[in-house]
């Protein structure tokens, strides 16, 4: 249990060291990172520990960058403004969780990134709020480039911390062990006295939070948003595919495969530009043939048949069942 | 006689147009084993489904414990002391043996940290003698031992009302004999127990009383060798015939 603890404890020091060693480019690297492990850890509550297969990560996002330059340009301070964004997503994802909840599976799966393109429509007609389709200024960050880009590389791995903080929370407690229960038999979790209508809502909201910090961060970040670049279905379809390569429902999946996914993305990919979504495409197909349970299931899957303990199967590498 | 533990009035269960249950009306005294028999299709999974909130009924109501819970829902239930094992065993089946018993203590059966649900969860495992398989994925485990495992899950849900659907299906007669002195040692400890059964061994040997089921109805109720000699219940499980014979017999 330690292990993982101090595994990311050194990623996270490595991160925040990369402005000492490596110019602007690294920087911008290391902030995209930073989000998108951010994002794949929040999505890892829902998607992960109560496999509910959500893409409506790119919704939150998108509503936290919406909120966030709204408020940064009502003239509320940037940082106030990035925790505003969080609690409007926070209460939104709330009151949508209740309702969506109730589909599972592949009803489930669409619904959630139904509510993606409902809100970039109303991002783009709605042109007296949001500026519709020629997008939103924010204010840019005085200080420069150079300070700026750190501020905001700090800022994502403080709500990277924060969401793996929040994991380890979730995961220890009540909550991941209701979810963890409802992810193997929903059903037998309502029998056992879960109230299951209540855990699924409670872990939507908090896979939804943060995603809004994110999209607030980068809405001042890149001081422009548009409905296109916000509600980003590619977003929405990468985040999942992270945590799927790193391992659902672990602590460290996300992490793992958030990191090696932008990694790969930046060094291979960006070669290959008229290929690029391919490849996203192929990787999912390899994924699911033959990494069910991620880098990290498959590990813990062959310590498992050598007899090792505390090993636990992570919650998609399940074989089927057999009726008795 | 003391309060019943459990009142059912008049519950119907309408699948469109086949009422599955109807206008079924009993109580249940507590810290007894209660039988609940009839043929394939009675409504006795139905029933149970009822009483612990699966299904909706269309009418009636139920008490339990002096309490109105007509309307409650599964995980309701299953805190107030409610709670059931199901006819195909439902164990989450990737996690631990141990695992699975704590999600009981944890979520019904009032455990306050999940430390103090492992430690309660590994008692109920040894009562079942399941203890040396707790680190195991419930996946693993074998048909007897799952069915072993439902009660120990029960059991950590700290029932007032147990309902047993069906533990001894698919066991073979010596599993048969080890399951009866298991559920004779859970009355003991004073859980009062409905158990839905189609063995006629396990039956006679346990209850003090039985429920006969028909169509959804209520046919017949008494002490076993009462009810076995019932021409209504002869009736429902061996035709019309069968039952004008042995009259005449």
């Amino acid at each position: 249990m330690k292990t993982p603890i101090l595994a990311f404890a050194a990623f996270a020091l490595a991160l925040a060291l990369v402005p000492v060693a490596g110019n602007n480019y690294f920087v911008q690297q290391a902030t995209f990172v930073c989000m998108y492990c951010a994002l794949a850890l929040s999505w890892n509550i829902i998607g992960g520990y109560a496999g509910y297969p959500s893409f409506a990560t790119a919704a939150f996002v998108g509503l936290g960058s919406y909120a966030g330059a709204l408020l940064q340009n009502t003239g509320v301070p940037m940082v106030l403004a990035w925790v505003g964004a969080t609690l409007v997503t926070g209460a939104f994802a709330a009151l949508l969780g209740y309702g969506l909840l109730r589909m599972r599976g592949h009803y489930f799966a669409v619904g959630s990134i139904s509510i993606v393109e409902v809100l970039r429509l109303t991002a783009s007609s709605w042109s007296g709020l949001t500026g519709g389709g020629e997008g939103l200024n924010v204010p840019i960050m005085a200080g420069g480039p150079e300070f700026a880009g750190r501020v905001f590389l700090y800022a994502m791995l403080v709500v990277m911390v924060i969401a793996f903080v929040m994991t380890l929370l979730v995961e220890r407690g009540r909550l991941g062990f209701g979810l963890r229960c409802i992810q193997q038999n929903e059903d037998a979790a309502d029998m056992v006295g879960i109230d299951v209508r209540r855990y699924k809502t409670a872990g939507f909201t908090l896979s939804a939070l943060f995603c809004g910090t994110v999209g607030a961060i980068s809405a001042s970040w890149v001081a422009y948003i548009a409905p296109g670049d916000a509600f980003s279905i590619l977003v929405t379809l990468k985040v999942p595919v992270m945590v799927l390569l790193g391992g659902p429902g672990t602590l460290l999946g996300p992490v793992i495969g958030a990191a090696s996914f932008t990694i790969i993305e930046q060094t291979v990919w960006s070669r290959f530009l008229d290929y690029n979504q391919a490849a996203l495409g192929i990787v999912i197909v390899l994924l699911i043939f033959f990494l069910p349970g991620g880098l990290l299931g498959s590990v813990k899957k062959w310590r498992l048949a050598k007899g090792k303990p505390g090993a636990r199967l992570p919650a998609a590498a399940r074989p089927t069942e057999n009726p008795s | 006689m003391t309060a019943p533990l459990l009142e059912v009035k008049g519950i119907t269960k309408r699948f469109g147009g086949v009422a599955a249950v109807n206008d079924l009306s009993f109580d249940l005294a507590p810290g007894r084993i209660v039988g609940l028999i009839g043929p394939n299709g009675a409504g006795k999974t139905t029933l149970v489904n009822l009483i612990t909130g699966v299904h909706r009924a269309s009418a009636g109501g139920l008490r339990f414990n002096g309490e109105d819970v007509s309307g409650q829902r599964p995980f309701e239930s299953a805190r107030r002391g409610l709670s059931r094992t199901f006819q195909i065993v439902q164990p989450f089946s990737q996690m631990s043996v141990l695992e699975n018993v704590a999600a009981g203590a944890l979520f019904a059966g009032g455990a306050s940290s999940r430390a103090q649900a492992n430690d309660e969860a590994m008692e109920h495992l040894r009562f079942v003698g399941l203890h040396p398989l707790a680190d195991r994925p419930a996946a693993s485990l074998t048909l007897p031992s799952r069915k072993r495992l439902e009660l120990a899950k029960s059991l950590a849900m700290k029932p007032k009302l147990l309902l047993l659907d069906e533990v001894n299906a698919g066991l073979n007669s010596a599993e048969i004999g080890v399951a009866i002195e298991l559920i004779r040692a859970i009355a003991q400890r004073g859980v009062t127990i409905l158990l839905i059964e189609h063995l006629m061994k396990v039956v006679f040997s346990l209850c003090d009383e039985l429920l006969v089921l028909h169509h959804g109805e209520l046919i017949a109720r008494g002490e076993p060798q009462a009810v076995a000699a019932d021409t209504r219940v002869i009736e429902a499980y061996l035709g019309t015939k069968y039952a004008q014979r042995m009259e005449q017999a």
